[in-house]
């Protein structure tokens, strides 16, 4: 079932008679080629691009709850090619040029915007960091402007501009950084994934993995033993978890991200603008809600919800950089368990284990990563060596020391990145 | 969220700074390999349910506390000052 303009038209002059369900219901067989173990963003891509770009059709995707109810459906959806450090870059580049092209790819109204991402920078020293991102960036071949107070009073004139403690010096500009719908990105993959034959089996949680002899079986699941040649770990928050399985432990600690919506609003804020000080970000979707968070709770949780300090903490840093959202009413706030790794950047790698692929330690940025973590991840699955754009995302820089990609300096404590 | 300090008694969570897995009290020794070292600094059970880490009381009297916790439901079952001194 294809979408266009004229489809549309056509169901709308036959009373929409003619929609199907975007995706099977299967049961799942007893053996497949590669076994997915997730259905979010990143395992429903890394389906879609094994079927697509590899030719691999027996695949199946195993998900515990439903498609899309992790952190995709629970994140504030900005997707940008930011960053700084070498490994980063290029992925996150590497990973937007493929947003740019996934509504056709996908023939699914993602609903990627190209809004733009303004960071504010609030000290000279902050300027000096900017400049010098901005530079990293457009080395890397992406866009960044760096624009001084009066260019960003001209795009943003809400905000404060004078508050003695944090005035505001310019920002960074990204205009191809911009928000997405959340769930159609997860939908879209998986009807794209489903279209091509992989059958993705929601209600199915994995309870144990087999390995004899140092190479991956298959898994157990609560709705029966599945053999598989080759199996993919992909389930941001709960790594620890599924990894423990196959007697792994995880260089990760689960902590809890919030976010907060307010009533929906008639457009006013045209970007996505990020606070300098204090963290804080906000766009606003296109049903009209403005979309907030901040930082982590800062302590290892499993409960998709979070706890009030941070709330408040958010809700001041709004008010400090734009008063007039202190009218707003917020509607909802939730949280979602995010899989944070001791330098702050992902793995996607194999395992000590034949046939078993690890792919995590996302932290609070891998909704932008979606598209390109899914192609890089298929790449090793299917011909077991690193996809280029995503090859220092390796699993044994924490115990070389080489290769670390710790874009806020922070140092190896997990909450901090 | 609030925590029992054994010193100062029950406080608002805001005053205390969350440091990660209770574990990481227990320093390898001096002549440790690197892969000890390294597992000691990056790897992590991160249990989903009980637990212990570590809490400092930095708005408060500067002790470093083990908390014993569920990061599932948030209930804190316990805390005691590192190095001994049991309280509830
Ligand atoms: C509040 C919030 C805001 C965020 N904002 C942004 C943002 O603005 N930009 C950005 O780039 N990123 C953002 N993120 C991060 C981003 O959402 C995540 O990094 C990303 O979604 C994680 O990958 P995923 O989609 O595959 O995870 P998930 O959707 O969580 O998928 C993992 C899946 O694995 C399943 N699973 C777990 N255990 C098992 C098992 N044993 N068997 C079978 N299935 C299992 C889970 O049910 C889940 O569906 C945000 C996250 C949160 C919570
Ligand atoms: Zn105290």
């Amino acid at each position: 079932m294809r979408f266009s303009g004229w489809r549309i038209v056509r169901e709308g002059l036959t009373g929409n008679r003619g929609w199907r369900p975007h995706w099977r219901t299967p049961d799942p067989k007893p053996e497949y080629d590669i076994v997915i173990i997730g259905g979010g963003g990143h395992g429903l891509a890394t389906a879609f691009y094994l079927a697509k770009e590899h030719g691999l059709l027996n695949v199946a995707v195993l998900e515990k709850g439903y498609l899309g109810g992790g952190n995709v459906g629970r994140n504030t959806t900005i997707v940008r090619a930011n960053y700084n450090l070498p490994g980063n870059s290029e992925f996150y580049s590497h990973s937007l040029k493929l947003w740019e092209g996934m509504e056709q790819e996908l023939n699914f109204n993602t609903m990627m915007s190209q809004r733009g991402v303004l960071n504010l920078f609030h000290s000279d020293g902050q300027r000096d960091y900017a400049a010098r991102r901005g530079n990293s960036m457009r080395l890397q071949g992406d866009d960044a402007e760096l624009l001084d107070r009066e260019q960003v009073r001209a795009m943003v004139p809400y905000l404060d501009f004078d508050t003695a403690r944090f005035p505001i010096y310019g920002g960074l500009f990204h205009a191809r950084g911009g928000t997405a719908r959340h769930d159609a990105v997860a939908w879209g993959y998986a009807r794209g994934a489903d279209a091509r034959g992989v059958d993705l089996i929601q209600n199915c949680e994995v309870t144990g993995i087999d390995i004899a002899g140092g190479r991956v079986q298959g898994v157990q699941t609560t709705r029966g033993a599945i053999r598989a040649r080759k199996v993919g770990i992909v389930v941001a928050g709960r790594s620890s978890q599924v990894a423990a399985l196959a007697g792994m432990r995880l260089p990760i600690e689960s902590h809890v991200l919030q976010a907060f919506v307010t009533e929906g609003l008639k457009p006013c804020i045209d970007h996505v603008v990020t606070f300098g000080m204090g963290h804080f970000y906000i766009s606003q979707s296109d049903k009209g809600g403005l979309v907030f968070g901040g930082d982590l709770d800062f302590y290892a949780s499993y409960a998709a919800r979070g706890n009030l300090p941070m709330a408040e903490h958010v809700m001041e840093a709004a008010m400090t950089l734009m008063p007039m959202i202190g009218k707003a009413r917020v509607l909802r706030s939730w949280g979602g368990i995010m899989d944070m790794s001791p330098d702050g950047s992902p793995i996607i790698d194999r395992t000590g284990i034949e046939g078993l692929y690890l792919n995590c330690g996302w932290c609070y940025g891998g909704f932008k990563a979606v598209p390109g973590s899914g192609f890089s991840f298929a790449h090793l699955i299917a011909t077991d060596r690193p996809h280029a754009p995503a090859a220092r995302f390796r699993l044994d820089r924490f115990a070389t020391g080489r290769g670390l990609m710790d874009e806020e300096g922070t140092g190896a404590q997990h909450n901090l990145h | 969220m609030r925590l029992s300090c054994p010193l100062c008694g029950e406080r608002d969570r805001r005053e205390f700074t969350y440091q990660g897995a209770a574990a990481m009290v227990d320093r390898p020794a001096p002549g440790a390999t690197t892969e000890q070292w390294s597992d000691w600094l990056h790897l992590r059970d991160n249990p989903a349910g009980r637990t212990r880490d570590l809490w400092y009381h930095e708005a408060g009297c500067g002790a470093w506390l083990v908390v014993e916790r569920d990061t599932v439901t948030h209930e804190i079952f316990g805390t005691a000052l590192v190095g001994g001194d049991h309280a509830d």
